[in-house]
């Protein structure tokens, strides 16, 4: 009975031993510190792996331009050479098995995220091989409200129909 | 004897020799070691957003909301942009709708309709993570769940996430949320999955007027690399010592 | 589909897109919880170390309550976490950096620390109680029951000589004197889970932690001395319907509850005076100072948050109980009154850090408001709305009558 004094102590350190085994168990085995130190590395390490698989969903021009060659190559001659297919067609993922078709957006409102005219939107546009151009800006009440502007305006090359 | 002796001394040279060799080996093996050679090699992600391009489409902030797979109608988003009018009171009106996922097609910062000739100047500032090399929400988190990548990218472990919420507050940008489906932290990590395969993040891919540029830092060459380097950009939030690795061009000191 | 804390949340001017009120009630009731812990223990320990003899009964009916607060206390943050289950992780995987996770340790040190001062002090009524029953033959089932129970809880200790006893006494006194800066350091975390916050202007102070202590020891004596007398009006009522010879008389409760109640209330009114010197100097500093985030502050604290903070907290919750326990002969109804001001108080200072720390945005060009759900319509409104906060309120309550079961708090008086 001599060391009764000690018995809530090893109570205890029986418990953080309870801790360590089940963090022995429950613990990925490549959790530990990483290439920033303990302060900003300290993680699961194949969790970066889990992140690098992760879906890929706009694969850009890149991909659309082996089957469709000639529309691809309209866009990359017009002023709209920039503007990538999947901003309107949206992603395209594992098209053409999944989703077969891409569902093309073609409302008034997409195109005025650009084309609306706004006091501060810069008017300079500097992005094409060609030399810089001006945007074109239209008020959206009074240049043919209502109407989709695909009606009149061909996309792909910038132009009218 | 002294054959005996001779052939001692040199089974002992040949054991150290092989040790030592043999250490030296494990020792340049060890992860640290090679961590270290391959930081050499160099590679730090860094990002340079011209506000004096962006027009405040929104384009990548949908882009990025369909690559990510951040639900469309919720109002969070790993990147946004912002709108700031200033009028000639002195007037403030800065805004992000649905953080501009429909982009700005009307003349309404706050609200409110402002005549042309009553403003002093206007922009749009694209936001997203600014991958800190100090990143305070990867110091508070209690159980290691964020991280940093040696290639600078703050990453989030969804399955080791307890949502505690405190990475959230200490993000001194507004950068991380709650994912609305899997209920941890979520936060803008320069589309890994792309970068990590020589593509460029969804953003920017999906803009049209070169306002967003990632690079490599340490390559002197690199393009997003000169500007850094030859131009005069600026961080947001400096004071807060987070050293963030997104680099403005055309900062305005209203800018929040 | 919404994302967590955009239902309690509304936006006014200029917010960032993916802000909301993220840290919501429950994170205001982890603070009050863990700080009673604290001042609980810190009371308890005002006897036991610096032999402060008017408070024994309050010390003893302290480290008990202490001890069932300690359970409540970590309740509110699991109830916040998205994912409860893996708050386990804190312990696996610590990282020491967040305060978040020192906490884990401290407050794990801290319970060990009470539960052993706990054991030492009741070891004597354990194998009292387990000792006949160990000799007993064929004990009933409920006897089985009691027997393990207290036989557990001797540890297989069975020696009460003086001698023995001796040691115990002083091993409380250690334990008690390790306790006090444990319990500081405990909730001086807690503090610095919001002092530490750069990105916070409402909560970056190193002076966050030390407030945090000095309102835990307020709002923990409060609690006990309002627990106290509650338990004491129980036994008086009791004493009035079955009275026995041997019984003390209600006047000596009377005597001794009224005695104990001014004693504490002394320690009390001084904590209380550090507690609002270091809120009045944080306030005065930085509007002295003035930094660039002042502007949004000042319309914070003087405009929307006014009541909040200068009615409820200040008024109502420092002045008006200093005030009360000041005039001379303190009445037990006047120290109720008082008493439950003073935990208003203090509730309403960490919801001004909590929620106040939140009203604003990291713009500091735009507001939050925080609206408490009241009525639930589904698991996470209750929990993280007035429901899950009562029951975190009540369940010390009810841990305490529980232990008083096993622990005979107030036995020394029913002896006397």
């Amino acid at each position: 009975m001599k060391g009764h004094v000690f018995r809530p102590l090893w109570v205890t350190l029986g418990l953080v031993g309870l801790i360590f085994i089940a963090r022995y168990f429950i613990v990925p085995p490549d959790f530990g510190i990483g290439e920033r130190g303990y302060m900003y590395g300290w993680y699961r390490k194949g969790n970066e792996e889990e992140w690098k698989a992760f879906k890929i969903k706009h694969n850009t021009m890149q991909y659309c331009k082996d089957c469709h060659p000639d529309q691809s190559k309209k866009i990359k001659a017009s002023k709209h050479a920039k503007v990538q297919c999947e901003n309107c067609h949206g992603p395209s993922v594992d098209h053409p098995e999944k989703p077969q078709k891409l569902n093309i957006n073609r409302d008034r409102e997409l195109c005025l995220r650009c084309h609306a005219y706004l006091p501060y939107r810069p008017a300079r546009y500097a992005e094409l091989p060609t030399g810089a151009i001006t945007l074109k800006m239209q008020e959206p009440d009074q240049h043919n409200p209502g109407i989709e502007c695909v009606t009149c305006h061909s996309v792909h090359d910038a132009s009218f129909k | 004897m002294n054959q005996s002796r001779r052939e001692f001394l040199k089974t002992g040279f040949k054991t150290i020799l092989a040790t030592g060799f043999s250490i030296g080996v494990f020792e340049t093996l060890r992860p640290e070691v090679l961590a270290a050679l391959k930081k050499e090699e160099g590679l730090r992600w860094a990002f340079v957003v011209d506000t004096t391009k962006c027009i405040g489409c929104g384009m990548c902030v949908k882009a990025c909301k369909l690559e990510n797979e951040i639900p469309y109608d919720v109002n969070v988003t790993r990147t946004w942009v912002e709108r700031y009018v200033m009028t000639k009171d002195g007037r403030i009106y800065a805004d992000s709708p649905k953080g501009a996922r429909d982009g700005f097609i009307k003349n309404d910062p706050m609200g409110v309709t402002v005549k042309k000739e009553d403003i002093d100047k206007g922009f749009f500032v694209p936001k997203l993570c600014n991958q800190c090399e100090n990143p305070p929400c990867v110091q508070v988190c209690p159980v290691g769940a964020t991280y940093q990548t040696a290639d600078g990218i703050v990453l989030v472990d969804r399955t080791w996430c307890i949502g505690c919420g405190y990475c959230i507050m200490a993000c001194p940008y507004g950068v991380r949320f709650f994912h609305p489906v899997y209920r941890v932290a979520e936060k803008c990590n320069f589309c890994y999955h792309r970068i990590k395969k020589d593509m460029k993040p969804a953003c920017v891919d999906a803009c049209s007027f070169g306002a967003r540029l990632i690079g490599n830092i340490r390559d002197p060459w690199d393009s997003v690399s000169r500007i850094i380097k030859t131009e005069r950009t600026a961080v947001l939030k400096e004071e807060f010592g987070t050293k963030p690795h997104v680099f403005y061009l055309g900062l305005d000191s209203i800018v929040r | 589909m919404e994302v967590h804390g955009e239902i309690w949340t509304l936006k006014e001017l200029f917010v960032y897109p993916n802000e909301y009120i993220y840290w919501s009630i429950q994170i205001v009731m982890y603070p009050f919880m863990t700080g009673l812990v604290a001042g609980a223990f810190v009371l308890s320990s005002l006897y036991h170390v610096f032999g402060i003899k008017e408070l024994k009964d309050m010390a003893k009916f302290a480290l008990v309550f202490s001890f069932a607060l300690l359970f409540a206390a970590p309740m509110p943050i699991v109830l916040h976490l998205q994912y409860p289950f893996r708050g386990i992780n804190v312990f696996l995987t610590p990282h020491f950096t967040s305060a978040i996770a020192a906490f884990g340790v401290v407050f794990f040190a801290y319970g060990a620390i009470v539960a052993s001062e706990i054991w030492f002090f009741y070891r004597k009524h354990f194998v009292e109680v387990a000792l006949p029953l160990k000799e007993k033959r064929d004990k009933t089932l409920l006897e089985w029951i009691r027997f393990i129970i207290f036989h557990t809880l001797t540890l297989g200790a069975y020696d009460i000589s003086e001698e023995s006893l001796k040691k115990d006494e002083k091993a409380i006194k250690i334990l008690a004197g390790i306790g006090i800066p444990v319990a500081c350091f405990l909730h001086g975390y807690a503090g610095f889970i919001f002092g530490s916050v750069k990105a916070n202007a409402l909560w970056m102070t190193p002076l966050m932690p030390v407030i945090f202590i000095m309102s835990a020891v307020v709002s923990g004596i409060a609690l006990c001395m309002l627990t106290y007398i509650v338990v004491m009006e129980i036994r008086k009522v009791r004493l009035r319907s079955r009275r026995r010879p041997w019984m003390v008389s209600i006047e000596e409760v009377k005597g001794v509850e009224i005695s104990v109640i001014r004693m504490t209330a002394k320690y009390l009114l001084v904590f209380m005076i550090f507690a609002i010197t270091l809120e009045l100097l944080d306030l005065i500093f930085r509007g002295y100072t003035a930094v660039k985030h002042w502007d949004i502050l000042r319309t914070v604290i003087y405009g929307r948050d006014f009541t909040q903070i200068f009615i409820l907290q200040y008024t109502f919750g420092n002045l008006l109980p200093f005030i009360l326990f000041l005039l001379p002969r303190l009445s037990i109804r006047r120290a109720i009154t008082g008493l439950l001001l003073v935990l208003m108080g203090v509730f309403m200072m960490r919801w001004n850090v909590v929620i106040g720390g939140q009203a604003f945005s990291l713009t500091l060009s735009g507001y939050m408001d925080y609206i408490l759900p009241i009525v639930p319509h589904n698991w996470e409104t209750f929990k993280e709305g007035i429901g899950g906060a009562l029951g975190i309120l009540i369940m010390p309550f009810v841990l305490f009558w529980i232990f008083s079961k096993i622990f005979p708090v107030f036995s020394s008086e029913e002896s006397h």
